[in-house]
């Protein structure tokens, strides 16, 4: 058996090799359904009512897909020139730690003007935090992976002390969770009597003008080339490390939106569970996306059908909802190992 | 020479999807002869090879070796039947010692007692018996790239080889050390083994060869012993016509376009990457470095790209002085660079043609308004500029991975001289190209330095320098030779300054040892 490199690969070939990647995913899951004791063909029935067998199932999907859209969305810039953001995590956590500073009542405007405020502050705080680690890299050659993974520890203990600290909530009778924001700062709903919040439609319009960014602009070109081939870029006057540069504050930039919406939209007010960890959700959306930025919206959906739907899956057959996570990690791999196939192709001998 | 072939191969077919590599080539080996096999890039010459050593299936044919067919798809087999191959880039672990080196693979992994001794004896014997020089016990990062080649000869003997195939062996060596090769072969052969001698170096067949084959386009088309064939036959029989002819008239020298006084470069420890640089390159005139690679022409490249900064003398371009360049600066001053590695370094592979095509452009007015790119005009531009440079692709928005070398070369040919540089720095820029696309590059680089640019021409290729420039400075550790005119010298002359003897017009003892 040998590997063949393809000359191209068809658009055909590019959809369907995620397609059948998440087929595999869902093989295997079967596999460990029945070893929880349940049908696997019921357990799927569960999991796609539970996801999208019903309006409010639905608009709870849409909600649970609004923070990984952003993250994504942070991670696939960020790859595309091969910088490593493993701290989207922390970003968010930024992010959302400025829209509680200032949308506490340090600045009152009224709502047309304070959530855009809110979310340029959050994604420079998410950009900020993601400079540092930037800087070390080209200077200084530290990697990024380390660095940044390492800070969304830093973060989550920071914010840790805000909510046990300066900013616990007196009217919150104990628990740690800091001051809710100020009504004007919230994002108000879509559909009433749902949690589904304006987020989605910032995201959706996000996802349109990052694609736009890359495929259109100097930006973006310069992006994409020094992802790459940073040697070339270099060569050929690029200031490679500029753009580097530009493009974690864009990436970090994206996971502090997230933070912002998921504080303004849907909770209201910071605590330490405000992302299940959507920051390393986004790698995975990414990747599943091939880095597309219109792509990330799809796998942000498909990623959110699982969590949701697996939620419903364990309670109605009382089985792990830990499923989801492997599904989702196997559902990865998959695609990985099946992004070989669009550029290589297998010859048996 | 007996009159059974010791190795033979017998209508072997090879095709990939629609491309036939190999197309019934028969190739008889006999014992006690060297073999040049000949022929353009993608004539067959590697495809052949990777099937001798079972890399790839024929898809017709068969590899007898003493008379009996070799088990098709088994590198393992053909290590056993006594195959060796002496690769260009060679396969030696640096930090381990020659004699490790040769070992290595040659002993269970499961054995606990190495038989250094006996291994160190039988390498000794070799040593001695072919006048292979080489010490077993040092290292093999601190041996020069001939004595390199001398291990990987070794290694194949060591294993027993009866036929040795060398793979452009000659491409890293400087003229004197191509003889001392030449001359270990003729021992070898003498000794009954049989060697297969892949090249394109026409002079070197005649030299070294007994018998020579071509290929093109993946038939044999011409064989016949050395001593009844010419130069001009077989590179008539190589490109399938008449050789394409470049014609240089040489034009008066206008004035210095770009000139380094004394320059030194150091990397960040310290360490002298280049050392008093001193190099005037007028208007219409093209300047060749020739050396050794490794010995700091890529350096010399990248300080005129604005990839280094100098750190003592004087950089003057269009008699302006330059302390701190950048690529973008040395592009908006009017320097045209063409990369060394054409794929790593020359095109961004994963992107189109056309965005290829913008790399050192895409920041100008013309493709661009308020920082959209303005892919109209750069589609308008790219097909004018692969009309005019004759670059086949798969269209503008293929990517560029796809194309062929010498259609990346053209390609960066049509963006580098289509802004009309005033300074050209072409480092190697026929490495590995067909006789068709180097003539091509040629052209251009004389065209542009008529139309008033200042070129300079860095090639290990000695027949290339001797064809294009006007004048030749030798590069060796960092150091450059003064002009030297290429009328007055010949290239075991310059073999010796680039092994590191200077002054070669005036030194006594260097004009005895040349004669």
């Amino acid at each position: 058996m040998r590997l063949e490199l393809r000359e191209d690969s068809s658009l055909m070939l590019q959809a369907v090799v995620p397609l059948s990647a998440a087929l595999a995913a869902l093989l295997c899951c079967s596999v460990l359904i029945i070893w929880a004791g349940a049908s696997p063909f019921e357990a799927f029935v569960h999991l796609v009512k539970g996801a999208v067998g019903s309006k409010f199932a639905i608009s709870e999907t849409l909600t649970r897909a609004t923070p990984l859209i952003f993250t994504g969305l942070a991670a696939a810039v960020a790859f595309r020139a091969k910088l490593w953001n493993i701290g989207a995590e922390g970003q968010f956590y930024a992010g959302a730690c400025m829209a509680t500073w200032l949308g506490t009542g340090v600045v009152d405007l009224p709502p047309w003007l304070m959530v855009p405020f809110l979310f340029a502050a959050g994604a420079i705080a998410g950009g900020l935090l993601l400079l540092g680690p930037t800087l070390l890299k080209t200077k200084l050659a530290v990697d990024e992976v380390v660095t940044t993974l390492l800070l969304n520890f830093i973060v989550l203990l920071f914010v840790n002390w805000l909510v046990f600290g300066p900013w616990k909530d007196p009217m919150a009778m104990g628990w740690p969770q800091a001051e809710p924001v100020i009504d004007s700062a919230l994002l108000g709903l879509i559909i009433p009597k749902t949690r589904l919040h304006w987020g989605l439609i910032i995201a959706i319009l996000t996802s349109i003008a990052v694609w736009f960014l890359m495929r259109f602009t100097t930006w973006g070109y310069e992006i994409r080339s020094v992802g790459h081939n940073p040697k070339a870029s270099g060569f050929a006057g690029i200031p490679v490390n500029k753009v580097v540069i530009r493009t974690a504050l864009l990436s970090g930039g994206l996971a502090g939106f997230a933070g912002v919406s998921e504080l303004c939209g849907l909770k209201g007010y910071l605590t330490l569970d405000l992302s299940p960890g959507f920051g390393y959700s986004g790698i995975v959306v990414a990747m599943l996306a091939s880095l597309h930025p219109l792509g990330v919206m799809l796998s942000a959906l498909f990623i959110a059908i699982l969590s949701i739907g697996a939620d419903s899956m364990s309670r109605s057959l009382n089985i792990s909802n830990y499923i989801a996570d492997v599904a989702t990690s196997i559902s990865l791999l998959a695609v990985l190992v099946s992004m070989l196939f669009t550029k290589y192709r297998i010859r048996w001998r | 020479m007996s009159n059974e072939p010791l190795l033979s191969l017998k209508g072997i077919t090879k095709s990939f999807g629609s491309l036939v590599a190999n197309d019934g080539i028969d190739l008889d080996l006999y014992k006690g002869e060297i073999l040049a096999l000949l022929g353009e890039n993608g004539a067959g010459k590697t495809t052949l090879m990777n099937i001798l050593f079972g890399h790839y299936v024929a898809d017709k044919g068969v590899v007898e070796i003493n008379g009996h067919a070799l088990l098709p798809g088994s590198p393992k087999e053909a290590l056993k039947e006594g195959l060796g191959m002496v690769h260009q880039h060679f396969t030696l672990a640096d930090n381990m010692t020659v004699l490790d080196n040769i070992m290595l693979g040659t002993e269970s992994l499961l054995s606990l007692n190495r038989k250094n001794t006996q291994a160190v004896e039988k390498i000794k014997n070799l040593t001695k018996q072919y006048e292979i020089d080489v010490n077993p016990h040092s290292l093999v990062k601190n041996l020069s790239v001939g004595q390199r080649q001398r291990v990987e000869i070794l290694k194949a003997l060591y294993r027993d080889v009866r036929v040795l195939i060398l793979d452009e062996p000659t491409a890293v060596l400087t003229p004197q050390e191509s003889d001392h090769l030449f001359a270990t072969l003729r021992l070898l052969v003498e000794e009954g083994l049989a060697i297969i001698f892949i090249t394109h170096k026409l002079r070197e067949v005649m030299a070294a060869s007994d018998r020579c084959l071509v290929l093109r386009h993946g038939k044999n088309i011409y064989e016949s012993e050395t001593s009844d064939t010419s130069i001009d036959k077989l590179a008539e029989e190589m490109v399938g016509g008449e050789l394409p002819r470049v014609e240089r008239i040489p034009a008066e020298p206008g004035d210095a376009m770009l000139l380094l006084e004394e320059v030194g470069v150091t990397d960040n420890s310290g360490y002298h990457l280049l050392e008093n640089i001193s190099l005037t390159v007028n208007s219409r005139e093209i300047v060749g470095i020739a050396g050794v690679s490794g010995n700091g022409q890529s350096q010399l490249a990248d300080l005129i790209s604005g990839l280094l900064t100098p750190s003592s003398g004087t950089f003057i371009l269009l008699g302006k002085p330059i302390s701190n360049p950048t690529p973008l600066f040395m592009i908006k001053q009017g320097v045209g660079r063409i990369p060394e590695d054409r794929t790593s370094t020359g095109i961004v592979g994963d992107m189109s043609v056309l965005e290829n095509m913008a790399l050192e452009s895409y920041w100008k007015d013309e493709f661009n308004r308020y920082g959209l790119i303005d892919f109209k005009a750069l589609l308008e531009h790219t097909e004018s500029l692969s009309k005019q440079f004759d670059v086949r692709s798969g269209g503008p928005n293929a990517s560029a991975r796809t194309m062929s070398g010498g259609n990346i070369q053209k390609l960066i040919l049509a963006r580098v001289l289509s802004e009309n540089p005033s300074v050209i720095i072409a480092n190697q820029p026929t490495w590995g190209l067909d006789v068709g696309a180097t003539a091509f590059v040629h052209r251009q680089l004389i065209e542009a330095s008529r139309n008033g640019a200042g070129v300079v021409l860095i090639s290990e290729d000695l027949d290339e320098l001797f064809g294009v420039v006007d004048t030749i400075q030798v590069m060796y550790q960092g150091t450059l030779s003064k002009p030297i005119d290429p009328a007055k010298t010949t290239a075991s002359k310059l073999g010796l300054a680039m092994s590191g003897h200077r002054d070669i017009e005036d030194s006594s003892l260097l004009r005895e040892a040349v004669t």
